[in-house]
């Protein structure tokens, strides 16, 4: 059943993709191709093996329980979090918390947790920013 | 005898002391990275890219330390097949059925300085090979037109499903969706945008990188959450070594063995669509026919130790001869290896031999170097590594999510990119989940807009006639080839994949 909705799911993106490349605005200049055809061709393949996807499927992949799932998703959440705070906070203090939270989900305990994040960032400055001269994420006290 | 002088001057670059340390740092890192289960060569050398670029690092510097990091995980992927039966990456599953048996009856030592010869062995003939074969190859390439190298960029992604493949649709799925993302941005030929639906930062495309350490890096750190998998492989297990020297005798008795697996590795490697993991598969079954007439393989035969290690590491030496000579890779590593020359600016191909002679020697003489220092590492010092078996990923997998982040931050100082990187992960570990494979796609967006170029201009050159493509014998040839390797494992597929499989890497670290 997963082949099979990946499968309508992979043609819908060959449907909407192929909109898009014949939305795409020629200029008047132009080689013989133009910027349009290989991108359809590219739709095409895309819709095609989807079809066949759909239409055999593999056996059904193991998916993990509803909990695992809002694992991955709450960790998700974190990185886009620590994305966005990166500038704001500093490389520091937001790496510190981002590691911190996955080796915490990855089952340390709090206290190691924390050590594992507080370690990581701490040595990931040292090592790329104080001696290799990366340019890091600074934040409103420099770090 | 112009080789060989090539090859001097390649030492000449290659033997100062800022090179030299980097491929003794790639190759201690590239070992420590094949030995961690979960962390394989491709992933390995997609976190180190970005580093390696924002380092600053010229073209022939950054090679030297991404190969060492290429040829170092090969070697290192056998100390966890040997010491706990995981292969550590997946070309080093084959060693588990002979090195595990050895390091339970005692032997682990022997076994891992053995299958370090091996590796050595290998990987020193297969450079040999690369010296000698992809200078011929570049003399075929430079006949290539436009046409000719549209119908090689499709044979690269019709046989890059493997021979292994089951199946072939989500290969092509997977190609597709690849080149389909290298479309997004600004078309180089018109100047009109596509796919950007008015984002500015997506104007210059998707940057390869980006996606790279997305699907590969951060798409291992979801599964290793989805399987809550925090501790060490090692715990509760002794990791007891024992002597590390094998005697003479267990030398000599594989010395035909690792000569014989090393050609036929090498050229595994060099084929389209085989790969590391192939070449030791096909080795260690060859060797099992030839002389496995007492039926002591699997029982921890040293020969059956050997077989797999000599014949992965000449498939990654020979994975690097398309990829250099025609700028097509064959391999996972080898298309991430691609991508770094791409965002050094530097067009792999035919000209690259006479353009930038210096980096191709330059890496050719590092790789002979850094096989001497491996072979040191990996003997006398074995022991340091299966100390780094210790390591739980509840620490390890934090560390490889930030250095992912920090590299391609120090690319860009963007937090879109960051955006998009995660986006590609999340989406990675949901296409492993499917069994779609993530180097077609990677392939794909590195050679999107080179294939579409060539195909344009092939199309362009003859007045819009679009049957140029197969106009030549050369191009002919060429698709005969990629329609017979895209259809090959319809057949056989299923069956070498059982038999390959049969010892996969449970947390199922990229194919290469």
């Amino acid at each position: 059943m997963s082949d099979r909705i990946f499968g309508v799911f992979g043609m819908l993106l060959a449907i909407g993709f192929a909109i898009a490349a014949i939305a795409i605005e020629e200029s008047f200049l132009s080689d013989a191709v133009g910027p349009k055809a290989f991108p359809l061709i590219i739709a095409a393949i895309l819709g095609l093996s989807s079809a066949v996807i759909a239409l055999r499927p593999d056996p059904e992949p193991a998916w993990p329980a509803l909990g695992r799932l809002v694992e991955i998703g709450a960790a998700a959440v974190v990185m886009i979090l620590y994305a966005n705070l990166l500038p704001e906070a500093g490389f520091v203090l937001s790496t510190a918390f981002a590691a911190g939270y996955l080796a915490w989900r990855l089952g340390s305990s709090p206290f190691e947790a924390v050590a594992t994040g507080v370690g990581t960032s701490v040595g990931i400055y040292v090592i790329f920013h104080l001696v290799l001269g990366l340019s890091l994420a600074r934040g409103p006290w420099g770090f | 005898m112009d080789t060989l002088a090539s090859l001097g001057d390649g030492f000449a670059v290659a033997l100062t002391w800022q090179n030299l340390g980097l491929a003794l740092l790639g190759c201690f890192l590239g070992t420590i990275m094949g030995a961690l289960p979960g962390l394989g060569p491709s992933n390995g050398v997609a976190i180190l890219i970005p580093l390696a670029f924002t380092l600053g690092l010229g073209a022939t510097p950054s090679l030297i330390l991404l190969t060492s990091v290429y040829y170092g995980a090969m070697y290192g992927g056998r100390i966890s097949s040997i010491l706990l039966n995981i292969p550590g990456d997946e070309p080093a599953m084959m060693t588990c059925l002979d090195g595990h048996p050895m390091a339970k009856k005692g032997l682990a030592g022997e076994a891992l300085s053995l299958s370090g010869i091996a590796s050595f062995v290998g990987a020193f003939i297969a450079t040999w090979g690369l010296i000698f074969l992809a200078p011929q190859l570049v003399k075929i390439a430079l006949l290539f037109g436009p046409a000719e190298y549209f119908a090689l960029f499709a044979l690269a992604f019709m046989t890059l499903g493997g021979v292994s493949s089951t199946n072939q649709a989500k290969s092509a799925f997977a190609a597709a969706l690849g080149i389909g993302l290298a479309m997004v941005g600004v078309d180089t030929q018109t100047g009109v945008p596509r796919f950007t639906f008015g984002e500015v930062h997506l104007y210059d495309g998707l940057d390869f990188l980006v996606a790279i350490v997305g699907l590969f890096a951060l798409s291992e750190v979801f599964i290793f959450l989805e399987n809550r998998h925090g501790g060490s492989e090692a715990q509760g297990k002794k990791l007891e070594i024992g002597r590390i020297y094998p005697p003479w005798s267990m030398i000599r008795q594989c010395t035909p063995t690792m000569l014989r697996t090393s050609f036929l590795g090498f050229v595994a490697g060099v084929l389209p669509g085989a790969g590391a993991s192939l070449g030791s598969f096909i080795s260690y079954s060859m060797e099992k026919r030839l002389v496995d007439k007492e039926g002591t393989f699997g029982t921890g035969d040293p020969r059956g130790v050997a077989a797999p290690e000599a014949g992965n590491n000449a498939a990654a030496g020979g994975a690097l001869v398309p990829m250099l000579a025609l700028g097509v890779p064959g391999s996972g590593t080898t298309a991430v290896l691609l991508a770094v020359l791409l965002s050094l600016n530097i067009t792999p191909g035919p000209l690259l031999f006479s353009q930038n002679p210096d980096v191709v020697w330059g890496l050719i003489a590092a790789l002979f170097i850094a096989n001497f220092m491996l072979l040191a590492m990996n003997i006398p010092m074995v022991g340091l590594f299966t100390r780094v078996l210790m390591i739980p990923s509840r620490i390890l997998m934090p560390i490889v999510a930030m250095v992912s982040f920090v590299g391609i931050y120090g690319i860009s100082g963007s937090s879109f990119d960051l955006l998009v990187m995660i986006g590609f992960g999340v989406m990675g570990w949901l296409l492993r989940k499917f069994d779609v494979p993530l180097v077609p796609i990677i392939l794909g967006t590195l050679l999107g807009n080179a294939m579409e170029n060539n195909l344009r201009r092939a199309v362009t050159i003859d007045n819009g006639n679009w049957l140029t493509l197969i106009d030549s014998p050369l191009a002919i040839g060429l698709w005969l080839v990629a329609i017979v390797g895209f259809v090959l494992p319809l057949i056989v597929g299923a069956r070498v994949k059982a038999g390959m499989r049969a010892r996969g890497d449970e947390e199922g670290s990229t194919r290469d």
